[in-house]
């Protein structure tokens, strides 16, 4: 995969300490802008990118060739209005768009890091991100969103660097990784690691891919982000391309064929070892264990005004965990504001053209930018 | 805009933080935002409604106030306010008393059942009421828990609660409430609006 080409990188030189404990330096971190800053330097918008998501947030993706992950939400006109607002998206540390993470050369042994390198954390990519505000000059962002483990991101860099955004949109996220999750995540984990070609994470040495087992573990993760409602719909029991089941193994049914095709085109662009690490960072959420049990205290010192999403047919990050984040920011008297959004797409919604979800956001954006906040 | 949002903006202090519960499409949000400055958040069920709030760019939560209002500590609003909604409540006994724990004060504002034409109403016709205040059928009627003004007064004395202020909405004029006038006023009234205090 030839990605160093068409991607922009700020090398970060001041020392990070990585919530484990090592500290990096010179590291590369890749970003997309999309819309320009304007002369007081106060439109920019922080956008958070999910799992698998990377820096090319709409327009057409130069490496995969394929829209942007977030192009329903992000263009001119749109939700995120680029003719409007400064749109940064950073590619999170672990990733494999350019970013700092373990397909990376380890200077020391002159090969990639793989399992070498350092497991990092929400924590960790947010601070990472935060040189991104000193390298455009901005002192204050207008807002920052992110859905799923982007908002996640959300909550973590609000609760660091409280007073950095005036507006903040976390959607269909949670403030801790629950069991399910995390129970999730380790079945894709383990599918990569059952994969002969994974070789404990050296295979790029060895000039292998582990692809089923990373289509395995893609597969099993895209479940999660449909509901059992959609699949039905779209899918039901049809057969795929045939008039009778084969009494066989190959994909009879369309809901397998389609996973097949969702696990095989995501081996092309996504590294096993990041999906590993940035699975890993997501388990390790939590922040309302940093903050002694009381998640209040993670917004405390904010005056960022803040709009929560969920949607009703989200099971991965349902509505109790998005609202229990709502709770949080009223017990610390906090600007909060919540909707739930009919949908029965799951948790991919925040990723769909739903229409009311789109609005919203707008409308919030739009709105809040009037009011000209300090 | 509904006559008794003036009422309601008058009883309210410049600046002030206030709840709306049950904030609607937010026409009294920005009302009391224009005229009084209030730093102003609502509660809203309808998820369409709350959309509506947020394109006029209002901070509203979506959600229900007989069980989400839990989520506010003490004191955190100096006004809350409860527009013609007391009467929908599984339990208004603990809404009142929620409504008092978050805010120092509560305007409630209540549809009167003790209107004369209410009382005609039922009495010659001997069917469940219709008024403009009071437009459904029993059966597919939000409101199940109706009062009267008077009604309110005594619950007031049940449950341990002051009311401050309390008026009378009559043909869109408003006037207040004493025990002298009481009967008078709960026959005539359309709207009683209260202001009340732990």
């Amino acid at each position: 995969m030839d990605i160093k080409q068409n991607i922009k990188t700020l090398i970060v030189e001041k020392p990070l300490k990585l919530d484990c404990g090592q500290i990096i330096n010179n590291f590369p971190l890749a970003y997309e802008t999309y819309g320009s800053l304007n002369h007081e330097k106060d439109n920019a918008i922080l956008v958070f990118h999910a799992l698998t998501g990377d820096q090319f947030v709409t327009g057409i993706n130069p490496v995969t060739k394929k829209d942007g992950w977030w192009s329903y939400a992000v263009g001119s006109g749109k939700s995120i209005d680029t003719d409007k607002y400064f749109v940064i998206c950073a590619n999170v540390i672990g990733g494999c768009m350019g970013s700092f993470g373990p397909s990376h050369e380890n200077p020391k042994t002159k090969k990639n890091y793989g399992t070498d390198f350092p497991v990092i954390t929400i924590n960790d990519m947010v601070n990472a991100q935060i040189n991104l505000l000193d390298f455009f000059g901005i002192k204050k962002l207008f807002s920052i969103v992110g859905g799923s483990m982007g908002g996640m991101q959300v909550l973590q860099f609000i609760s660091n660097y409280p007073d950095k955004t005036k507006t903040a949109i976390p959607i269909a996220c949670t403030s801790s990784h629950s069991a399910q999750n995390i129970a999730f995540n380790e079945l894709g984990r383990q599918a990569i690691a059952a994969d002969h070609n994974w070789s404990d994470g050296n295979y790029n040495s060895r000039n292998l891919v582990p692809d089923k087992g990373l289509a395995v573990a893609r597969m099993a993760a895209h479940i999660t982000y449909l509901s059992k409602k959609g699949l039905q719909e779209k899918f039901g029991r049809k057969l795929q391309e045939r008039d009778d089941l084969k009494f066989g193994f190959d994909a009879d049914f369309q809901i397998e064929s389609y996973l097949r095709y969702q696990g095989s085109v995501f081996v092309d662009r996504f590294d096993a070892n990041s999906y590993l690490y940035i699975t890993r960072a997501m388990d390790y959420f939590d922040l309302v264990k940093q903050f002694n049990g009381n998640l209040s205290d993670a917004f405390k010192d904010t005056k960022a005004k803040f709009f929560i999403i969920s949607f009703t047919s989200d099971w991965l990050y349902p509505t109790q965990e998005n609202k229990d984040i709502v709770i949080a920011l009223n017990a610390v008297g906090a600007n909060v504001g919540f909707v739930e959004i009919e949908s029965d797409k799951g948790h991919d919604s925040f990723l769909l053209n739903i229409p009311d979800f789109l609005k919203a956001l707008k409308n919030f954006l739009d709105k809040s930018y009037a009011e000209k906040l300090s | 805009m509904k006559p008794e949002y003036k009422i309601i903006s008058d009883l309210i202090e410049k600046n002030a933080k206030v709840l709306d519960v049950g904030c609607d499409d937010g026409t009294l949000m920005e009302f009391l935002k224009t005229n009084k400055n209030v730093n102003i958040r609502g509660i809203e069920i309808s998820k369409k409604k709350v959309q509506t709030c947020i394109a006029k760019g209002l901070t509203v939560i979506e959600g229900n106030a007989e069980f989400d209002l839990k989520q506010f500590p003490n004191d955190s609003f100096e006004y809350v306010v409860l527009g013609q909604t007391l009467q929908a409540f599984i339990n208004p006994e603990i809404v009142i008393k929620e409504l008092l724990r978050v805010g120092n004060r509560a305007i409630v504002t209540i549809p009167n059942f003790g209107h004369w034409k209410v009382r005609l109403n039922l009495l010659f016709k001997g069917t469940m009421p219709i008024t403009n205040s009071l437009p459904n059928d029993w059966y597919n009627t939000p409101n199940i828990h109706m009062c009267t003004i008077k009604d309110f007064v005594k619950f007031s004395e049940i449950i341990d609660f002051k009311i401050f202020k309390s008026l009378a909405l009559i043909n869109e004029n408003v006037s207040d409430i004493n025990n002298s006038n009481l009967i008078f006023k709960n026959l005539f009234g359309e709207l009683g609006i209260f202001l009340i205090e732990k």
